[in-house]
């Protein structure tokens, strides 16, 4: 059914190799025309809510379809990759949309957010993200960047009758528009110094011209990081993070910070490794002191939050410096461990989020970690996932998050970045100042009220969500060998694709 | 290997099977207690059909120079250290394997009738079950750590049933006293696995066994050191000087679980690892020389607190102790079958007679459960006069009692004797021995003593449980006399598993064992005895059992003795040795409270409330989350702000990348 080979300089070979990506979107033109019809009920919202959770799922099948027996491309890789990294990343996205899918059904409802097209727009934005994780050219990265990032904007203020959720809205659309900018630009630099936007076209320019000095393209990556470095909220770009993740809603909350930043990592990672390899003397010590002062920031604000929502936040930036160090050592090992933790992460944020939207009312913004007391004795199982996302989080063995800090570490220490590491290790321990309170509340206080959490209650899809998020934690904590085995692989293809397609 | 050894998984596997089925049970359907005893008697059943089956296969196939070794898997593969979940079935495992389950099953038995009436009872099974599944690992484990898994194994399970009653405070305690104790010793035997790994390079009995006598020279430190640490395990798990006061508090427990695990079973452990290890300890005289000398004090100590308790049970204890003081004895002076010997009958009259007692305690309480009295069903002063109520009992006990004093043709006699003679015999080497002799037979002299009492006040002379009580009093139901049947013909014709040397088809048990103990031979001096001396102990034991006993019944007037609510308190010697010459006190005064004073004041006041809170933990918590407070003031809000650290962002990349 599928070819085994597909010539990417073709419209129908093209075509082949978007397969997932094109389904999506036809699915997407399709639902519109439901939306179009259906938009007036609730029910009607929760019609296309299920018809876009289809869609993702069978998206996912292809993907990974593709990921077993995808075709192999003819000669370069034009516009579109064809590598497991692609499908990894995909794979990755398409969870993170599910379950952000699966918690928003119940959520909009009770928050009565009445917008069907909500629906379209993660979907949207799942396409970007996909072409951000397979792009094989700089400009279908940006392309996919933008549709991401559009479709995100309007998602962020998507209740609109929140003040801050139009806030957040407005803020965001006015930084990404001034970091898309930077990106912009630095693709420019980097096409006016190579003169291609072909991600290995570039790598054989810089070796072949001798550009490893040239201003220009040194430039060109400078603006790249800028532009980057806001999309995966990176210190000092991550000024709009708290403020974005507190307005919006929290099932959108949850999206962002899980697969949207996910994709951003993707990206850097593929754009760094794939094409700019020849030049890491120049970028890693860049990305080594944004990675550092991430963490540290990220961890250290956190420590002085009391709203659960904002906390996350900041969490949430002091991940993305985990990452960077998984960016920064720039090795095979890297790459795996950075595709191992964003599943990872995706899982725990996502679930930790979920949680907020049972615990919490209105938006969550003034859900207090003291609302969590006492909620051991009442709701022992929803108090027990909580346990294993805030576990995990902070990299307790045992957890999945464990493993993937460990694999980071790993990383860090193999490329020689001891002091990294070290930074790293410091940065968790702070991260315990944050998320055992959140234990120790829900087991160790008692509940503000005789009717404390009576109203909490797990409901449909987000029971499962919590559940499925929590076994899995706990699966690959002790037995995270296949996942891993998995991510290596994937981590591997991505620089001999390189070299294999140059040689051919 | 003989393909019937191969079952021997099987041995082991059944019982855990039990412990599955009953712990599920005890959640599920804790009142399905017809499943429970079926399946909890069954395994056990099962289990010493097929230990007979693989002793079978031993006897007709003995192992020559190595033992049997049964890999099942590679359990701990890291760099040099190779160690393998393996069983090792030669002669000395088969005798404990046999001992372990064949005394469990008639355990198990007797527990169904006792236990009849506990709401927890399907967990209880479950226990028993866990606890000999771990006692077959320990006994036929074929390296130091698996021996390890089971040695802590079966702690935890005595530490579970001591304290199965756990609603009961002083219960509960018993069961943790029994646990640090046991933890103690462990210490010793985890010191001694890292040693002898350090050494030889290897954790499996035969490797290190068979490279000893190479590796080591004999009386040599190294191999002094390591065989006292092993002892000290030895002296946790088995309840000998100075770590024997556990023993007695864990009479809490339900009394089958006191005969098995604290009498017959668990507490042997200790002379089983002496006797497993024998060829380490013929290389270390002094060791072995501490060995036998803390055996004989601790049989004469414990034997004289024996005398003067009241409690049933804690009189049985303290013989307990006592008669485990003897098989160290017996393994420190080189007699290492002698040891196995009276390991062997010992678990037949001990559990005999604690089973008896907890009859006894069973149809006490009873009694005065349906009168609605709250007193002491173990207290001896409240019984008296019981062989008119419970016959079977009193006889069965009396032939256990007749058993331990050492009354020639019950199996104490011949067992106890030769450990005695053993050790006369070593005399002839070293003065010291002959000291440890008198030691043993003094101890023997008050055995026969403190027994003849035990079972005086208990089942002669008046009753004193109360006119009211006296009808509710009777025989224990069938299961429970039945095991006690068996038990009472064990301790009758097992001496003649191993006879003195001067009678015919002696020393049976001494041949079969010669395989496992020959590596250890060379280092020890010939054992011999002219038959005249020989004639001449065994006369001596005699008329010491006779003096004893008789003693006890002439001296002693059941008739006088008041019930525990009436009675005197003690004075003088009495009361000091009533109050087990205060070694819990001591214990209490030298030990635990210098270290609570030391942990409460120093280590939990100034170090750990005043420096690691104090100082390290809340105070960086404060440093780190004033900081974190700046930092989100930062956070005004204004896209002004966010825009300018973004440019100031960019400004620093710029200038790290373009140098």
């Amino acid at each position: 059914m599928i070819p085994a080979y597909v010539d990417l300089s073709e419209a129908s070979g093209l075509l082949v190799a978007l397969l997932p990506e094109v389904f999506l979107t036809g699915w997407v033109l399709l639902l519109l025309l439901v939306v179009a019809w259906q938009h007036r009920s609730a029910e009607d919202q929760q019609l296309v809510g299920r018809l876009s959770l289809a869609g993702l799922v069978v998206t996912l099948a292809l993907v990974i379809l593709y990921w077993l027996r995808g075709p192999e491309p003819e000669g370069l890789e034009l516009m579109i990759a064809l590598d497991g990294f692609r499908y990894a990343t995909a794979a990755v996205f398409l969870i993170g949309a599910i379950l952000a899918v699966a918690i928003s059904m119940h959520y909009l409802r009770r928050e009565s957010i009445l917008v069907p097209e909500y629906y379209l727009l993660i979907l949207l934005a799942t396409i970007g993200m996909m072409f951000m994780g397979g792009g094989a050219d700089l400009v279908v990265i940006f392309l996919g960047l933008e549709l991401m990032s559009v479709a995100v904007y309007v998602l962020a203020g998507i209740n609109r009758r929140s003040i801050f959720a139009a806030e957040a809205a407005l803020k965001y659309f006015l930084l990404g528009a001034f970091a898309s900018a930077f990106l912009l630009y630095g693709i420019a630099l980097i096409y006016g110094a190579t003169g291609t936007t072909n991600l290995t076209l570039v790598y054989v320019q810089i070796s072949a011209m001798g550009l490893q000095t040239d201003v220009m393209l040194i430039a060109g990556i400078a603006m790249l990081l800028v532009g980057f470095g806001f999309k995966v909220a990176a210190v000092p770009f991550h000024m709009w993070t708290p403020d974005v993740y507190d307005g919006a809603p929290t099932p959108v909350t949850a999206f962002m910070a899980a697969a949207v930043k996910a994709a951003a990592f993707a990206a850097l990672m593929r754009i760094l490794v794939q094409a700019l390899a020849p030049m890491d003397s120049v970028w890693t010590e860049a990305v080594w002191w944004l990675a550092a002062i991430t963490m540290v920031v990220g961890n250290v604000i956190a420590l002085a939050q009391r709203r659960l929502k904002r906390m996350l936040a900041y969490s949430s930036i002091g991940h993305a410096g985990y990452l960077l160090v998984a960016v920064t050592s720039g090795t095979d090992l890297g790459t795996a461990a950075l595709l191992y933790y964003v599943l990872v992460y995706t899982l725990m944020t996502v679930g930790a989020f979920a949680i907020l939207t049972v615990v919490g009312r209105g938006g969550e913004r003034d859900t207090r970690i003291d609302d969590f007391n006492g909620l051991g004795s009442r709701r022992p199982w929803l108090a027990f996932a909580m346990t294993v996302f805030m576990l995990s989080l902070l990299g307790f063995p045992g957890t999945a998050g464990f493993i993937g800090k460990w694999y980071i570490l790993s990383a860090a220490v193999q490329a020689d970045q001891f002091k990294l590491a070290v930074v790293l290790v410091g940065a968790s321990i702070l991260s315990a100042g944050y998320y055992l309170p959140v234990i120790m509340a829900m087991y160790m206080k008692d509940p503000v009220s005789d009717t404390a959490h009576v109203e909490t209650r797990a409901v449909g899809a987000v029971r499962w969500v919590i559940g499925v998020t929590a076994m899995l934690l706990l699966l690959f904590g002790v037995w995270p060998n296949a996942v891993l085995d998995l991510a290596k692989e994937e981590g591997r293809q991505l620089r001999p694709a390189v070299l294999v397609t140059v040689s051919r | 290997m003989p393909a019937s050894v191969g079952w021997v998984w099987l041995v082991i596997v059944l019982p855990f099977l039990g412990f599955l089925v009953n712990g599920t049970l005890s959640f599920v359907r804790p009142d399905a207690k017809r499943v429970v005893s079926a399946v909890g008697v069954g395994v056990l059943a099962l289990s010493f059909v097929v230990a007979l089956v693989v002793t079978g296969g031993v006897v007709a196939h003995p192992p020559h120079g190595h033992p049997y070794v049964l890999t099942l898997w590679s359990w701990m593969p890291a760099g040099s250290l190779q160690i393998d979940a393996a069983l090792q079935v030669d002669q000395l495992s088969t005798v404990m394997m046999l001992v372990v389950t064949g005394i469990s099953t008639l355990i198990h038995i007797f527990s169904i009738g006792y236990m009849r009436e506990d709401p927890g009872y399907p967990r209880y099974f479950a226990y028993l079950n866990l606890f000999v599944f771990f006692m077959l690992i320990l006994v036929l484990g074929a390296s130091f750590p698996v021996m390890f898994v089971g040695w802590e194994g079966v702690g935890l399970c005595s530490y579970l049933l001591i304290g199965f009653w756990y609603e009961n405070k002083p219960f509960a305690d018993a069961g943790k006293k029994a646990f640090i104790m046991n933890r103690i010793g462990d210490f010793g035997f985890l010191v001694a696995m890292f040693m002898i790994f350090h050494a030889t390079g290897s954790l499996s009995f035969v490797t290190v066994f068979e490279e000893a006598p190479q590796l080591f020279a004999v009386g040599g430190t190294t191999i002094t050191l390591i065989t006292l640490a092993l002892f000290m395990g030895c002296t946790g798990k088995s309840a000998q000087i100075p770590l024997f006061t556990w023993l007695p508090d864990a009479m809490a427990g339900p009394t089958p679980v006191s005969a098995l695990i604290h009498a017959a079973t668990m507490v042997t452990a200790g002379v089983y690892l002496v006797a497993r290890a024998n060829v380490l300890f013929a290389m270390a005289p002094v060791s072995s020389l501490v060995v036998a000398a803390t055996g004989a004090a601790t049989a004469l100590f414990a034997a004289t607190i024996a005398v003067k308790q009241w409690d049933i049970k804690k009189v049985l204890a303290y013989s307990t102790i006592s008669q485990l003081g003897y098989m160290f004895m017996g393994v420190g002076v080189g007699a290492y079958a002698a040891g196995i010997f009276h390991l062997t009958t010992h678990a037949f009259f001990k559990a005999l007679l604690f089973l008896g007692s907890g009859s006894v305690i069973h149809a006490l309480h009873h009694a005065f459960h349906a009168t609605h009295r709250h007193d002491d069903a173990q207290d001896m002063r409240n019984m008296g006069g019981l062989r008119r109520y419970m016959p079977w009992t009193a006889a069965l006990m009396w032939i256990a009692t007749l058993a331990i004093a050492g009354v020639p043709g019950f199996s104490g006699f011949f067992s106890k004797d030769e450990i005695l003679a053993m050790t006369f015999a070593r005399g002839q080497e070293a003065g010291v021995f002959y000291v440890l002799w008198i030691v043993g037979a003094v101890a023997a002299l008050l055995t026969a003593f403190y027994m003849t009492r035990m079972m005086l006040y208990t089942f002669h002379g008046p009753t004193r449980t109360g006119e009211e009580e006296e009808r509710h009093l009777h025989e224990a139901p069938w299961v429970m006399t039945g095991p006690l049947l068996f038990l009472g013909i064990g301790s009758v014709v097992a001496g003649v598993l191993n006879l003195p040397a001067v009678l015919p088809g002696s020393g049976w048990l001494h041949h079969f064992l010669e395989p496992v103990t020959e590596g250890s031979t060379a280092y020890l001096p010939e054992f011999h005895l002219a038959s005249a001396t020989e004639w001449a102990l065994l006369g001596l034991a005699t008329l010491i059992a006779a003096a004893g006993i008789l003693g006890a019944w002439n001296f002693l007037k059941p008739a006088l003795l008041q019930p525990a609510s009436l009675a005197t308190p003690e004075s003088g010697l009495q009361r000091i040795l009533l109050r087990k010459w205060y070694v819990d006190e001591i214990y209490d005064a030298l030990v635990i409270r210098p270290i609570m004073w030391l942990s409460e004041r120093t280590f939990w006041k100034v170090v750990d409330v005043g420096v690691i809170d104090g100082v390290l933990v809340n105070g960086s918590a404060k440093t780190a989350r004033a900081v974190g407070w700046i930092g989100s003031r930062l956070q005004s809000g204004r896209v002004a702000t966010y825009v300018f650290f973004f440019v100031l962002g960019s400004i620093l990349v710029l200038r790290a990348l373009l140098r």
